[in-house]
């Protein structure tokens, strides 16, 4: 990829191996730029989320192995680490569906994020006061338990309970899934905004291809495991496979029903 | 209409007219209950945090009373033996983690229920190698002398087991509540692997909630073996505490000590007014059927946690 910064994660040729037997990625080689926001996108089954996982160390709890190639975070071999010991590090996922702490309140919840910092209460106490500032939401409802408040506002607490670790980079998977258009966009606004003022890199796996490359500077499209395709945001919305397959548009007009095609146009990347 | 008399309504009959005795037999029953709930609260805490049924608590707390009578035997003073088995319980919970959770790590739930069944043989077995398998006496020096309040007849050793077991659930309560560790504990009973994205060391988790429900089962371990000697049936209350924790809820701390509580009144109320009427042994069966009218109408226990359903 063409940036002219110092990569802060690199991800080379990787392969990964699920229960010894699954072959799911095969070969998947990005980069993500100190600073910048890069979107992974793909449909179901492309492989987002396990190239994620792969990054966050958290394929082991599923019997998912890292095969081949390596993985570098600010030049350091991390493929080899555990989740906690990749936290400490400054790189933090924040996982497809929320997961949030349910029996746990808000707080509890943001509190749990800072388990591996070393710093004490005054520093947890100051973040915790940042990501309510974030996520004005989240203070009202802090004593609230986690399970009983609404889907945006778990994603919030998901994202706000990452924050509380101080990460340097967060992979946020799948965060639009099942929230109402203009939620998302208030926390793909919050995701830019941690990343202009906090400066958070996000290493962004999504299916709304059109949020994706609006808040991202640069992409990659994975497919069956492989990445088809990758430039900066510009260039691929303005490709005409990316808007057949990903975008839902094609050609310069709206199509209506009646002239839909019967047939897709084959993909390039795959002659 | 004479059975029906005898069943229904002469017990309340008793339990009205004698109300010393009465409450006699409920205080009773209470401080058996706590003995229950002590037992029934180390499977609670490996139960919530790993979600794993630990079948070895029982062995655990004849491990502990093992361990402490064993030493005393040897002229180490109670307080520096009761010290040393906490090591020795703290160091078994590093053991477990590392000889039998790790390399066991994303097994289904039943391949480490049997690996803990595997753990009950090995303790029992290791035990008896270093103490011997003969029936010991424990006295640490908790008084046991009775004594009468009101015309009922209370037990010094009772109340002394009583006043501990609520000590020890305070002290597990702030700690789950107030402390970083015991939120992550928490959190890893929700959901493991959100609790291992943001960095909670599993490993740590297990160390540490074994070590405290190895102390748990120490401080059961005197309870039990001060009061009928440290024998190998002593393993055996732990089949006593499962109903107890079908009655609380396998997740609940409060629900260990209640579920105890009730089945301890429970029985000991059963057996003295219905007992004579089905020729007795009443106390040996009460606890399953209880949990097994729960099990068919409230499985979750009394205070399991609810699972939460969004709509």
């Amino acid at each position: 990829m063409t940036n002219n910064g110092t990569s802060l994660l690199a991800v080379n040729n990787i392969e990964v191996i699920y229960d010894r037997v699954i072959l799911v990625l095969k070969g998947v080689s990005l980069e993500v730029p100190e600073g910048g926001i890069v979107a992974l996108l793909g449909a179901n089954g492309a492989g987002k989320t396990t190239t994620l996982k792969a990054i966050s160390n958290l394929l082991k709890a599923e019997r998912g192995e890292v095969t081949k190639g390596s993985i570098e975070y600010r030049g350091e071999r991390v493929d080899r680490l555990t989740p906690s010991d990749l936290v400490k590090r400054g790189v933090i996922q924040v996982m497809e569906g929320r997961h949030c702490f349910e029996h746990l309140t808000v707080e509890e919840n943001l509190l749990t994020g800072a388990y591996s910092r070393g710093d004490g209460r005054a520093g947890i106490q100051q973040d915790l006061e940042l990501v309510y500032s974030y996520f004005p939401k989240l203070k009202e409802r802090r004593h609230g338990q986690a399970g009983y408040i609404s889907g945006g506002e778990q994603q919030m607490t998901a994202l706000g309970r990452a924050l509380m670790s101080r990460p340097k980079m967060i992979l946020l998977d799948e965060p639009s899934m099942g929230l109402a258009p203009q939620l998302v966009e208030e926390i793909f606004d919050i995701v830019k905004r941690l990343n202009q003022n906090e400066n958070v890199s996000f290493l962004l796996a999504e299916q709304n291809t059109n949020m994706a490359l609006h808040y991202g500077q640069y992409g990659y499209i994975l497919e069956n495991g492989r990445v088809v395709m990758d430039g900066d945001s510009k260039a691929l919305s303005a490709n005409e496979d990316v808007k057949e397959f990903y975008l839902g548009v094609s050609g310069e007009q709206r199509k209506s029903f009646r002239e839909f095609k019967h047939y897709r146009r084959r993909k390039r990347w795959l002659s | 209409m004479d059975i029906l008399y005898s069943f229904l309504v002469a017990p309340f009959v008793d339990m009205w007219g004698y109300p010393v005795f009465f409450a006699e037999v409920v205080i009773n029953g209470l401080l058996t209950g706590v003995m229950y709930s002590l037992v029934a609260l180390g499977f609670v805490l490996i139960f919530k945090a790993s979600g794993v049924f630990n079948f070895a608590q029982g062995v655990m707390v004849l491990f502990a009373a093992l361990t402490l009578v064993g030493l005393m035997e040897h002229g180490v003073p109670v307080w520096l033996a009761l010290a040393l088995t906490m090591v020795v319980m703290v160091a078994l919970a590093f053991a477990i983690e590392r000889l039998m959770l790790r390399p066991l790590v994303n097994q289904p739930h039943i391949i480490l229920f049997m690996a803990t069944i595997g753990l009950t043989f090995f303790l029992e077995g290791f035990g008896e190698l270093l103490w011997g398998s003969n029936v010991k006496k424990l006295d640490v020096g908790i008084p046991n002398e009775s004594f009468e309040v009101g015309g009922i007849l209370l037990n010094q050793f009772d109340l002394f087991a009583a006043v501990t077991a609520a000590a020890l659930v305070g002290v597990l309560v702030v700690f789950f509540h107030k402390t970083a560790i015991g939120r992550a504990l928490r959190a890893v009973a929700d959901d493991h692997q959100a609790a291992l994205s943001v960095g909670i060391p599993l490993k740590t988790i297990w160390v540490v909630v074994w070590s405290v429900a190895g102390i748990v089962a120490m401080v059961a371990g005197i309870m039990w073996g001060a009061k009928s000697g440290v024998q190998f049936s002593l393993s055996l209350i732990a089949l006593k505490a499962l109903p107890v924790l079908i009655l609380g809820g396998f997740t609940s701390v409060p629900g260990a000590i209640i579920g105890g509580l009730i089945i301890g009144v429970g029985e000991k109320i059963g057996e003295i007014y219905w007992g004579p009427l089905v020729g007795g042994a009443i106390e040996n069966w009460f606890a399953y059927v209880l949990a097994l009218v729960f099990l068919l109408f409230r499985p979750q226990g009394l205070f399991g946690e609810r699972i939460i359903e969004r709509v």
